[in-house]
């Protein structure tokens, strides 16, 4: 071998691999091989209550966490008109700069009230800066069965301590008739 | 927040020696352990304490070891003395454990609220629950007290019950302070809260104070409420645009909008507070503004470029005869270029500030007594006088931090407060004063019957804008000076107008106390302004203006910041304006730009840096708070008229360079006085009144909240007048002129008789804009029948 010409001895390792199985992955046609572990920290998720309120107060508690300023909140009141979360305010304006997030999870740590969790969704990239902000209904929980989407009033006789000590099971026939009636 | 502490009036001071935390320290005498412990540099918590407001010992935070005494002591309420030994928390763990078992106590039954409360960030009882609290409750489980949240004690001012400490903070404030003592603790225990008798709203002018001082988030403001966070703000150094009384503002502002105003502490001005215009009225800013040039075609206003407005305005202005007008918004740089674009590019003397009702008499006062004579009375002289005397002044209404300057005096050194007006107002009763109650036109008569009981008291006479309504009054005052050891000064109501008054912005007045008649005055100013010569006959003032331009003889005006419905001959102001050309340069759409042929939007006060000076003649310097607009100021506008007019000053009108310029100018030695005028009775019932603090003035657009903290518009008159005129206390009355007729409900008061006293620009009363009538002129009145609500 040591007397053979270099170029000879090169080619030898690229032969040799042909003979190897591929470990090319199909990203992103075949992105479910190797899923995220289930505490990955993906993109964020504002979450909801079991009736379809949201979690969110507009506190600002996770911008205030935020390392790296990527988090945006405006609060402003709940009426009797127009409620969107139980308690007296609510998140009216909320953006996550995703050309900011760092995805260290300190925000998720700050909310009071859970609203803000990460999901495992790691497939943050697009094509221009402005997509890459993250508005309020891009950053929601799916409305799952059972839910009304807001707003709508409180579950009848409950109030927003009821709601955090989690007693809400689902949407009441009242409010699912005032959110389709909005 | 730091005071030395001297409750006594001595200039010998009594030290004493004690020792805390095991240091020695010497004292004045009176001084308050929390006090010393703070020169040490040792804070104490605290929430009750505060240092312009009595010892109470309320909350219990402080509490200190004292040796001799078995018990913790509340160090907010115990003055040393003479080899007291105190240890706080620092040294002491008795100390430090009693202040853990308060802070225990006070998080008992506060809420979890936090995350949404507006104290969130910059609360104390945050902080020192994290300083000075357990790691841990031990009443973990059970529930809180709970009441329902929040409740308006006023219309601004939202109380969540369940945050509150019961420090007494806030009812202390209006106690004393404010002196509006109708905010109280209720109930007792668990139960105490904050409120007001029968659920009636908490009147004052001063309610939003209590706000900023509230230790914990339990008064809040309906207006800021859930707008920001702390951490979002950008706070700036500003100055109160609204009165003369020049507060130190702070403005909050958030992504380039202003979430809140606060009062800044000024030790020698609003000390730390302000009054609920300054600190709530600030939409107008953003409210209806003019974003471009107007120019009037066919008889529409449409819009126009800047260079195409300017032009067309210069063109109106060349070789017209013209005058110059502006109202009380403007900062002293920008009333300074007023003056100075109408002596140089419109070659006139016809300047006047005074949009209201004006004489001759007190521009004569203004140009001999008030220009150049910069802080001759103070506030802090107001608190060391033996007498003050209000004349035609209302403080808590025209000046309100005057009036709690006052207020402050008659509690702590036993100041006298007499005041010669035409209708004894709530805020002279918080003031203790002695009312001298004289029908309008007659103050002076009731001055100089005063006069001899004065000589030889520190006296100090505070003369405000109405003066001008009462013929020989400001002369009065200006000979009261001269014969007596009193000190006067005048106290206009807006906060540009004693700027204009040094900018010379009257027709015989240049800036800095310069006179128009004196040849060596203008050929000074014309040396700083770079030109050969100045105007040398004085000019007319604004009603001169506006009958000249009715009869023709004036074909031009340039107006800033005025309202026509501020004179009571609106009607022919307006004719004045339709009948020449108007440039008006104006932030908002009014009735001047509805008559202008050219309107040039300028910047507001959040907008560009300058100078407001106060009624003491202090200057009130303050930056721009947003640094983005591309707004231009009036002296700016201006300046390129003067250009397109052929005249170029070289500082292009920045502010820093004209308030330099006007500054060389101050060095003023006049010291000629006034003549002397006679008082004028006019017969019949007459008119008197004042514009309230809250009313509908047009930098109080846009803020429903603060509007409804207005006092309701009444008309008073004395008990005598009623019964001669067959009027009812409680009904309607009906108050008539030539011209037109208002109706207002009638409270039976003390008034001079012959007088009915109304606000001048309140909600159901408008006499300038409804009956043409002003004060000191003649109206009819007859019962209305019953009051409804």
């Amino acid at each position: 071998m040591a007397r053979l010409p270099q170029a000879v001895r090169g080619f030898w390792l690229t032969f040799s691999m042909m003979f190897r199985k591929p470990i090319t992955e199909q990203y992103p046609e075949e992105k479910h091989i190797y899923p995220p572990k289930p505490r990955f920290h993906g993109r964020h998720q504002l979450n909801r209550y079991a009736d379809g309120l949201e979690k969110c107060i507009g506190c600002e508690l996770c911008a205030w966490a935020c390392p790296a300023d990527a988090i945006y909140v405006e609060g402003a009141d709940n009426s009797d008109e127009a409620r969107f979360s139980p308690g007296e305010r609510y998140g009216k304006i909320y953006q996550i700069n995703y050309l900011r997030c760092i995805l260290c999870g300190l925000c998720i740590e700050a909310c009071p009230t859970r609203a803000l969790t990460m999901t495992n969704e790691y497939e943050l990239a697009d094509d221009s800066r402005a997509k890459l902000i993250y508005e309020k209904q891009d950053l929601l929980a799916p409305l799952l069965p059972g839910m009304a989407q807001p707003p709508h009033q409180m579950v009848d006789g409950f109030s927003d301590r009821n709601y955090y000590s989690g007693k809400v099971t689902g949407a009441t026939p009242a409010q699912i008739a005032e959110s389709e009636q909005a | 927040m730091t005071v030395t502490a001297n409750p006594s009036q001595n200039n010998q001071l009594e030290l004493i020696t004690a020792t805390v935390d095991g240091v020695e320290v010497r004292v004045p005498k009176g001084t308050l352990i929390i006090r010393a412990a703070e020169q040490l540099g040792v804070q104490i918590p605290r929430f009750c304490d505060h240092p312009s407001l009595e010892p109470v010992a309320a909350c219990r935070m402080c509490l200190v070891e004292i040796d001799g005494i078995p018990k913790p002591q509340p160090s907010c309420a115990i003055p040393l003395t003479e080899g007291m030994v105190v240890r706080t928390q620092q040294s002491s763990e008795v100390a430090a454990k009693a202040q853990e078992g308060v802070m225990e106590f006070l998080l008992l039954n506060h809420p979890l609220d936090c995350p949404v409360c507006d104290k969130g960030g910059e609360c104390p009882l945050q902080n020192q629950a994290m300083t000075n609290g357990r790691p841990y409750s031990r009443f973990e489980e059970g529930t809180k007290r709970l009441f329902e949240k929040p409740i308006n004690i006023n219309s601004e001012i939202l109380l969540d019950r369940e945050r509150c400490v019961s420090c007494a903070r806030c009812t202390r404030f209006a106690d004393e302070i404010a002196g509006d003592p109708t905010l109280e603790l209720l109930e007792r225990g668990a139960q105490q809260q904050v409120g007001t008798a029968d659920d009636r709203p908490f009147e004052s002018y001063f309610g939003g104070n209590t706000i900023q001082i509230c230790p914990v988030g339990a008064l809040t403001s309906a207006t800021y409420r859930f707008r920001s966070r702390p951490f979002d703000l950008i706070s700036h150094n500003t100055i109160c645009e609204h009165c003369a009384s020049g507060c130190s503002t702070r403005t909050d502002i958030r992504r380039g909008k202003i979430m809140r105003r606060l009062a800044a502490n000024d030790p020698e001005v609003n000390e730390e507070w302000n009054c609920d215009k300054g600190r709530f009225a600030f939409t107008h800013t953003t409210l209806d503004r003019i974003t471009t040039p107007l120019i009037r075609e066919n008889g529409e206003l449409r819009t126009a470029s800047w260079p195409e407005a300017i032009e067309f305005a210069a063109n109106g202005l060349k070789d017209k005869q013209s005058g110059v007008l502006t109202g009380g918004r403007l900062p002293q740089e920008d009333v300074y270029a007023y003056s100075r674009f109408a002596r140089v590019a419109l070659n006139t003397n016809n300047v006047d500030f005074r949009n209201r009702y004006a004489s001759k008499e007190e521009a004569d006062f203004l140009t001999h007594h008030v220009a150049a004579n910069s802080m001759h009375v103070t506030y802090r002289d107001l608190e060391n006088a033996e007498i003050v005397l209000l004349v035609a002044f209302e403080p808590e209404n025209e000046s309100p931090i005057v009036q709690l300057r006052l207020r402050k005096a008659v509690r702590k050194s036993k100041l006298k407060v007499i005041a010669i007006d035409t209708a004894a107002i709530e805020g002279y009763k918080k003031l203790n004063a002695e009312i001298i109650l004289t029908k309008p036109g007659l103050e002076a008569d009731a001055l100089n019957k005063l006069v001899p009981s004065l000589n030889g008291k520190n006296v100090i006479v505070l003369v405000g804008e109405r003066a001008a309504t009462s013929s020989g009054l400001l002369s009065a005052v200006a000979s009261m000076g001269k014969s007596t050891s009193a000190k006067f000064a005048w106290v206009p109501r807006r906060a540009g107008d004693r700027g204009a008054v040094e900018a010379g912005l009257l027709p015989t007045l240049l800036p800095g106390g310069k006179l128009v008649k004196d040849a060596a005055d203008r050929a000074e100013v014309a040396a700083e302004w770079g030109v050969a010569q100045l105007p040398g006959q004085s000019g007319l003032d604004q009603v001169e203006m506006v009958k000249a331009a009715l009869s023709g003889d004036l074909d031009a005006f340039v107006i800033g910041g005025l309202d026509v419905y501020d004179v009571s001959y609106h009607s022919d102001f307006i004719a004045a304006l339709e009948k020449t050309f108007v440039v008006s340069l104006e932030q908002h759409y009014s009735s001047v730009t509805e008559h202008a042929d050219v309107v040039l939007p300028v910047g507001v006060i959040t907008e560009r840096s300058g100078t407001f000076v106060n009624w003491e003649g202090r200057e009130r310097s303050f930056a721009a708070a947003m640094h983005q607009s591309l707004a231009l100021t009036d002296a700016r506008v201006l300046h390129l008229i003067a250009e397109k007019l052929g005249v170029k000053f070289a500082d292009q009108a920045k502010p820093s360079e004209l308030h330099k310029s006007l500054t060389s100018l101050k060095d003023s030695s006049n010291t000629s006085t006034m003549s002397a005028v006679a008082s004028i009775k006019v017969p019949g019932i007459l008119l008197a009144g004042l514009r309230q603090l809250i009313d509908n003035g047009s930098l109080q657009q846009g803020e429903p909240h603060l509007a409804a903290t207005a006092r309701e518009a009444v008309a008073r008159v004395s008990a005598a007048t009623a019964s001669a005129n067959g009027l009812v206390d409680g009904n309607l009355v009906i108050i008539k002129s030539s011209t037109g007729q208002m109706v207002l409900p009638l409270l039976v008061s003390e008034v001079a008789d012959e007088t009915v006293w109304v606000p001048l620009n309140s909600d159901g009363s408008t006499p300038l804009k409804n009956l043409s009538v002003s004060i000191g002129e003649s109206v009819q009145l007859q019962d209305g029948g019953r009051y409804v609500l």
